[in-house]
């Protein structure tokens, strides 16, 4: 029998997974959100693939159950359709939020992260002394910006 | 025994309370406890001396592991260190501590913890149990050292004492596990009693060979052996009581308890003695050096108590039976000497605010009683006699006369030296607290009961156990009797004793003496301070803890770099790194391959390529939501030609309302994405990878679906079935029948997401209300732009 998946149907996950991975990796909150509806797209569309040729659809009274698809991927990939929808809303909510709060929804670098990447040395046990000093800076400003949050 | 080792660890938790109350109460229920343990143990004395008494609890049979327990005559030694001299410190801490003391409280649970664990370390029966009360002890006098934490030189010294000790630890745990795993079991004696008939690790000689050097390791680490001892001093930063108790009585011997322990099983090979001896030699030395030169009463003592170890090192090491009679007597001694000299200083440096020996003037006349009481404990560190100290060293210069020979002559040559030195220091010390060097004389309060009480019983204790010395030599007895006698016959009969009348070894304790107190009055180092020059074992801790922070700055750098897009292209990188290669090696394509297997399955897929690619160039995020659309549609077309209605109706629904819940929110963000489009630099290869990543998965799934070879096998049983579940429509039957449980995980998921959901709408609703305006952090302000930018 056969069951392989065809040239265009191959052709459609490759660019669906490809326009996934690359709207994932853009700094737009909704950019990636996108992607991942993308990617959820081609997912779903994967598993029905491995299901088989097209076939008649799996109801027993009106089709011989020799000419019926495979139902069991059909039924997994109904409930990854549902998820996907609920992921999404839940994402969207979630890049709503960010612009609510920040005024924008893009996803900027870690500033921590920046920082340890830009040090030199240590300022550990050694340097204790030292560390203390610069890194009390930072909190200073850490503390304003809550308070001036506050004061909105 | 378990139950007098709990019992510490009980009180200990209830102490912080009790302190609150009252703080002297604390210690003195501590010190109680402490003294009932000690007498618990001589109580047992007899038979602890005759074959041990032994407590094992079988907490996990299966694998083997048990806590076991043995009260042997080390142990019994150790316990008059760790019980006994504690007994007296704790005492001492409760006038040492002052009522605004915050440190107490915290101190008296700590040092009950610790008396605790050492004394599961000292009894520990088998390698396993020890290793754990070791690491404990490492654990709590981190916690002693660093007080509160309030002062850098407490972290620092903390920190230090931690990091050499516990890698000192993990390095011990595998020689430990290696040891074990070449004996077959962890149990102390058993491992003994292989070793001596030559069973243990037949035929494995490097394996044993590495254990026994990782073991050492361990050992020398934690009894501050060169070149790891600069520590000990640094740990000075801790209030007197706990260098007291810590670094001189109890803890800084666990490495030479370890290396006595295992002394009778190992002092043959000479990969164990070695090490032992000639670092123990070169610690007595280099210690009693450092010492002269020190100004700070308390770290003079404490780089005396280096050397000591270095001496008990020697001692435990040379695995002979004279020298393990002096090992004990010196163990013993060390503990009853040096805690009441910290006890002194600590005394001087509460009665004058200072311990500079360069600032104490005039002590030894204003204060009569601690001169002579500091005298009576110097006499014993000294070695002169009645002292415990005394009869410790001529034991130990006897054991290297009897033994002869080219090492006995060079420990012997040694040991002279290194005593030489401590009577040089012991000089010093005296001169440094109590002389009259014509400066403003200082100390005016006098120094309470408390203070001097516990330091004089304990000082008069190694004067009595000095008088008393067959007494120690019976205890001793019962550790050394097994040991080989070395050399001379006549040290088969040599006991512990004050006199043994005028010999070789009376006069080199006279050389020591008298050498001592005439390098400290023309050597110069009365006066003289200042840095060693050269190498510096400081220095080389320092600069090895730097390197590591510096390592794991720059890995952390340039792993953790922090941009999410860079971190998905790394996994996505992984992802074709990894199973590509193996895809176009291993994998093979199918032999027939059609271009379609329906005719509609063309154009619908065009439709969502076309939909899809343009995704990637729409600015506006309308146009992006509505692409997504067809994109979502058209694959619903695939399904209904696939032959899944079913699946193609879920999808028409769920693509409607996301759509639908789109446009909610896009009703309020701007109608432009905010970056244009990324630069051209970044986007070719974020379209490269993705581009790759995305034919990679789509031949994977050729490849795979080519792999399977028979039909479905789960199709006829869902047939067979469906009547059964009512149901004509297998899909319905599945997810609400056959899988339902699957279905309710799946309503769960979209219940938690929609909890999710509205509690975020929510919250900005409930942010307008309160505050009107749109909130904002710091994030786009300018200062953090030129943070993110660096």
């Amino acid at each position: 029998m056969n069951i392989t998946i065809n040239l265009s149907m191959a052709l459609v996950l490759a660019v669906l997974y490809s326009v996934g991975f690359y709207l994932l990796m853009q700094r737009s909150l909704m950019r990636i959100l996108i992607g991942i509806v993308v990617l959820g797209h081609g997912a779903n569309l994967l598993l029905q693939l491995a299901g088989g040729a097209p076939a008649r659809a799996p109801v027993l009274d009106a089709v011989p159950p020799q000419e019926i698809s495979d139902p069991l991927p059909q039924a997994l990939a109904l409930t990854a359709i549902v998820i996907t929808f609920a992921l999404t809303t839940y994402l969207l909510a979630l890049g709503y939020r960010s612009w609510v709060l920040v005024g924008h929804d893009e996803v900027q670098d870690d500033v921590e992260d920046r920082r340890i990447a830009a040090r030199r040395g240590p300022d550990g046990a050694m340097e204790e002394g030292t560390a203390e000093e610069t890194e009390a800076a930072p909190e200073d400003t850490a503390d304003s910006h809550e308070l001036e949050e506050g004061r909105r | 025994m378990l139950a007098v080792v709990a019992a510490h660890f009980v009180l200990a938790l209830c102490l912080p309370a009790l302190a609150r109350y009252n703080r002297r109460l604390a210690f003195g229920a501590g010190a109680a406890l402490l003294t009932a343990t000690l007498v618990w143990a001589m109580s047992q004395a007899p038979a602890a001396l005759d074959t041990g008494v032994t407590d094992v609890l079988a907490w996990a049979p299966d694998l083997g592991l048990s806590l076991s327990l043995r009260l042997d005559a080390l142990a019994l030694a150790m316990i008059v260190l760790v019980s006994g001299v504690g007994a007296l410190i704790m005492v001492y801490a409760a006038w040492y501590f002052g009522p605004r003391s915050t440190d107490a409280a915290r101190s008296a649970a700590l040092l009950v913890t610790f008396a605790g664990v050492m004394l599961g370390l000292v009894l520990a029966d088998d390698l396993l149990t020890l290793y754990v009360f070791w690491e404990l002890t490492s654990l709590t006098s981190f916690l002693l050292v660093g007080q509160g934490g309030q002062y850098r030189e407490n972290r620092r010294a903390a920190v230090q004492a931690l990091l050499v000790t516990v890698f000192g630890g993990l390095a011990m745990l595998l020689g430990i596990v290696l040891l074990g795993e070449l004996a077959g079991t962890y149990s102390i004696p058993a491992i003994t009693a292989a070793a001596n008939d030559g069973t243990l690790a037949a035929g494995r000689p490097v394996a044993l060979t590495i254990a026994l050097v990782l073991i050492l390791l361990g050992a020398l680490t934690k009894s501050a052996q060169v070149p790891f001892h600069p520590w000990l001093p640094y740990a000075m930063a801790a209030p007197t009581p706990i260098s007291a108790y810590l670094h001189a009585a109890s803890m800084v011997k666990a490495g030479v308890v370890l290396v006595a322990r295992l002394g009778p099983a190992f002092s043959a090979y000479a990969v164990w003695w070695g090490p032992v001896v000639v670092l123990g030699l070169v610690t007595m030395l280099l210690g009693g050096w450092r010492a002269l030169r020190q100004t700070d009463l308390k770290r003079l003592l404490a780089f005396g108590t280096v050397s000591q170890l270095g001496f008990l090192m020697v001692l435990f090491g040379a695995g002979s039976r004279v020298a393990a009679l002096a090992g004990i007597a010196m163990l013993l001694a060390h503990g009853l000497f040096k805690a009441p000299l910290f006890m002194v200083v600590g005394a001087i440096d509460k009665a004058c605010g200072t311990r500079d020996l360069r600032e104490l003037c005039g002590l030894g006349r204003r204060r009569r009683g601690l001169a002579v009481l500091a005298t009576l404990a110097a006499m014993s560190m000294a070695g002169l006699p009645p002292m415990l100290g005394f009869v410790g060293k001529e034991a130990a210069y006897e054991a290297f006369l009897l033994e002869g020979g080219v090492r006995g002559a060079l420990i012997l040559t040694g040991l002279v030296a290194g005593s030489l030195l401590t009577a040089a220091y012991t000089a010093r010390f005296l001169w440094g607290a109590f002389s009259t060097k014509g400066t403003q004389p200082t100390g005016g309060d006098p120094v309470p009961l408390g203070l001097s009480g516990p330091a004089w019983l304990c000082a008069l204790t190694g004067l009595g156990a000095g008088i008393a010395a067959p007494l120690v030599n019976t205890l001793a007895e019962s550790y050394a009797g097994p040991l080989p006698v070395l050399g001379d016959p006549y040290a088969a009969q040599y006991t512990l004793a004050l006199w043994h009348g005028v010999g070789l070894a009376l006069l080199l304790s006279a050389v020591a003496v008298v050498g001592g107190l005439l390098l400290f009055r023309y050597g110069g180092t009365a006066t003289g301070h200042g840095k060693v020059p050269g190498l510096s074992a400081q220095r080389g801790y320092e600069a090895v803890v730097t390197g590591l922070e510096r390592t794991a700055i720059v890995v952390t750098g340039r792993l953790q770099i922090g941009s999410l897009p860079v971190y998905l292209a790394c996994i996505l990188v992984v992802l074709i790194v990894l199973p590509g290669p193996v895809l176009a090696v291993a994998g093979s394509l199918p032999a027939q391959q059609s271009l379609y297997h329906s005719f509609m399955q063309v154009p619908v897929g065009l439709m969502v390529c076309v939909a899809a690619i343009a995704l990637c160039r729409a600015r506006r995020r309308f146009t992006a939501v509505l692409l997504v659309g067809a994109v979502g549609y058209g694959i619903g077309g695939l399904f209904i030609i696939d032959g899944a209605p079913d699946l193609a109706l879920a999808q028409f629904l769920v693509e409607t309302l996301t759509l639908v819940v789109f446009v909610f929110v896009l009703r309020r963000l701007p109608a432009h994405f905010a970056e244009p489009d990324s630069e051209r630099r970044v986007r070719t290869p974020k379209a490269l990878v993705a581009a790759i990543g995305g034919v990679l998965v789509a031949t994977m799934a050729v490849v795979l679906s080519g792999a399977r070879v028979l039909p479905p096998a789960t199709t006829d049983g869902f047939v067979a079935n469906a009547p059964e579940a009512g149901a004509t429509n297998l899909i319905s039957a599945i997810l609400v029948d056959f899988r339902a449980l699957d279905t309710i995980g799946e309503i769960t998921v979209l219940l938690i997401c929609a909890a999710g959901t509205a509690s975020l709408v929510l919250a900005t609703r409930y942010d307008k209300r309160k505050g009107g305006a749109t909130v904002t952090s710091g994030a786009d302000s300018a200062e953090r732009e030129q943070e993110v930018a660096g």
